[in-house]
């Protein structure tokens, strides 16, 4: 469906990723001497979950001609096609893939503060995600702590793909931080291939790689549940990014069904694994993997709730469709909130805006 | 309702358990330091005979990595799939909206109150002398 009224909330946009020529003013002297002499400025960065010249990636239709000032064509096609109130970006650099942890934790803060002077300072429209390195939890706190004064950042940005599962105990800290200063956190369908990105081996294809994303999810959705992040920080909520939908309602039945049983091994799950989803995590509109507009009513009923979706375009990868903002078979009275009232709920950044109690960016100190 | 003496006190002491079969109901009865459970023997899940099932309490935390078994003896897990019951109500801990054990009212009674009647001793015949488990179906 075409997009019906002004003002709505994109959860899911992204802006080009930096090159390593753009980051090298936002690292400290040290680092750019490692970058530049070491010849990792030479290295493209690019997450391979998004191979940048892969059809997922950009749709052909949206891809800059080198000349095109990506900003203008970001208000072109989106900010403005759309009328957007709201648009939360996502910058999924590969430095999170790296062994070396303060060298990852040092570009994040170089994409951190890139986005910020680069993207937010110019875009009144859009809101950052703190990027963190999801190795090392100190560090990764110490960035959440520096940016959360500025409140155009709205989220900590993770990958659904890591290490370990995200609601083993290292992250609480940082999920700590998150709720500590009113951030959501963020998952992005992406991996940096510690493992293999499938259950059962490596995929040959990409196909098969973009495919696995949702199962990652569901993976995710059962470790945050039973490990009982939400019970130790009743006031957070996760934003699934890219992650689809339809897999969801299958994940609660079953968690819900093997809770009944297995129960004492996680006492403190204290209620059915599918009220605290519910809850707790989000997912956005971006790709809607039901077929057809009876499917996504079927979804969304058994999903049991029309608070959980959150709309994105999820521009430029290609499941953004254009004009066609929305999937067919939505409840009428789902859409506004899909579009505007669930991001208002989830974000309290972007609720505190929205009344008008904006905070003044606050400059501080870069490490 | 009526009321059944389902067997001497003597063959249901502390610890133990027995099923009875009481107008073609079998029904598990439960000990548990004195205190007597009657349970329809069925669990309302998959149909498990929850007389086999573990006598045990409930898992409660505060959070993640806290563990404790509080509440010893009042909980009975069935031996199929793990559902907990509360002993004394037939409550599922989980869903004790929708889903419970039927559990029925027992007592020890003195056989010189029993003889009183009015009750149906199928198989027993009850002396003054003696105490006797009692359901009410």
């Amino acid at each position: 469906m075409k997009m019906p009224y002004a003002g709505a909330i994109d959860c899911d946009l992204h802006v080009p990723a930096p090159s390593m020529a753009q980051l090298l003013p936002y690292l400290n002297d040290y680092w750019r001497d490692q970058i530049v002499n070491r010849a990792i400025d030479r290295m493209p960065f690019a997450m391979m979950s998004y191979p940048p010249n892969a059809p997922i990636s950009m749709r052909a239709d949206w891809r800059l001609q080198s000349t095109a000032n990506p900003l203008e064509a970001l208000r072109a096609h989106v900010l403005d096609a759309l009328d957007l109130k709201f648009a939360i970006t996502n910058v999924i650099h590969g430095c999170v893939a790296l062994h070396n942890d303060d060298m990852a934790a040092a570009l994040c803060r170089a994409v951190n503060d890139w986005l910020r002077t680069e993207w937010l300072d110019r875009e009144p429209r859009l809101r950052g995600s703190i990027l963190i390195h999801p190795q090392d939890m100190s560090q990764a706190v110490a960035e959440i702590e520096r940016l959360a004064p500025d409140h155009r950042f709205v989220q900590v940005l993770l990958l659904a793909m890591g290490e370990r599962p995200l609601g083993r105990r290292e992250f609480f800290p940082v999920y700590e931080a998150a709720e500590r200063h009113g951030l959501v956190v963020a998952v992005h369908a992406g991996s940096t291939y510690r493992y293999a990105p499938t259950i059962v081996g490596w995929p040959c294809y990409q196909f098969e790689d973009y495919v696995a994303q949702a199962q990652a999810f569901e993976n995710q959705t059962v470790s945050l549940s039973a490990e009982g992040v939400f019970q130790r920080c009743p006031g957070l909520k996760f934003v699934f990014l890219e992650s689809g939908v339809s897999w969801l309602p299958v994940t609660m039945w079953r968690t819900d069904k093997t809770w009944r049983g297995a129960r004492p091994e996680t006492p403190w799950v204290d209620r059915w694994p599918s009220e605290i989803i519910r809850e707790h995590i989000r997912l956005t509109t971006q790709p809607f993997d039901a077929p057809d507009p009876t499917a996504v009513a079927q979804v969304l009923d058994r999903i049991g709730s029309d608070e959980i979706l959150l709309f994105a375009t999820d521009y430029p990868h290609w499941q953004f469709d254009g004009e066609d903002v929305l999937p067919d078979g939505l409840p009428q009275a789902a859409v506004r909130k899909i579009l505007i009232d669930n991001a208002l709920a989830t974000y309290p950044r972007l609720a505190q805006r929205a009344i008008g109690g904006e905070t003044a960016a606050i400059k501080e100190d870069v490490r | 309702m009526s009321r059944h003496v389902v067997c001497p006190a003597d063959e249901l002491p502390p610890g133990s358990r027995k099923v009875a079969t009481v107008d073609g109901r079998e029904i598990a009865l439960f000990n548990v330091e004195g205190r007597l459970h009657a349970l329809l023997n069925r669990c309302p899940h998959g149909g498990a005979q929850i007389c086999k099932g573990v006598v045990t309490g409930i898992a409660k935390s505060a959070g993640p990595g806290d563990y404790r078994l509080e509440r010893h003896g009042e909980f009975l897990r069935c031996p199929w799939h793990g559902w907990e019951f509360e002993l004394a109500t037939g409550q599922s801990w989980c869903d004790p909206r929708s889903t419970r054990l039927r559990n029925y009212e027992v007592k020890l009674e003195a056989g010189a109150e029993l003889v009183k009647g009015p009750y149906v001793a199928e198989r027993y015949p009850v002396t003054v002398e003696d105490a006797y488990v009692v359901i009410d179906l």
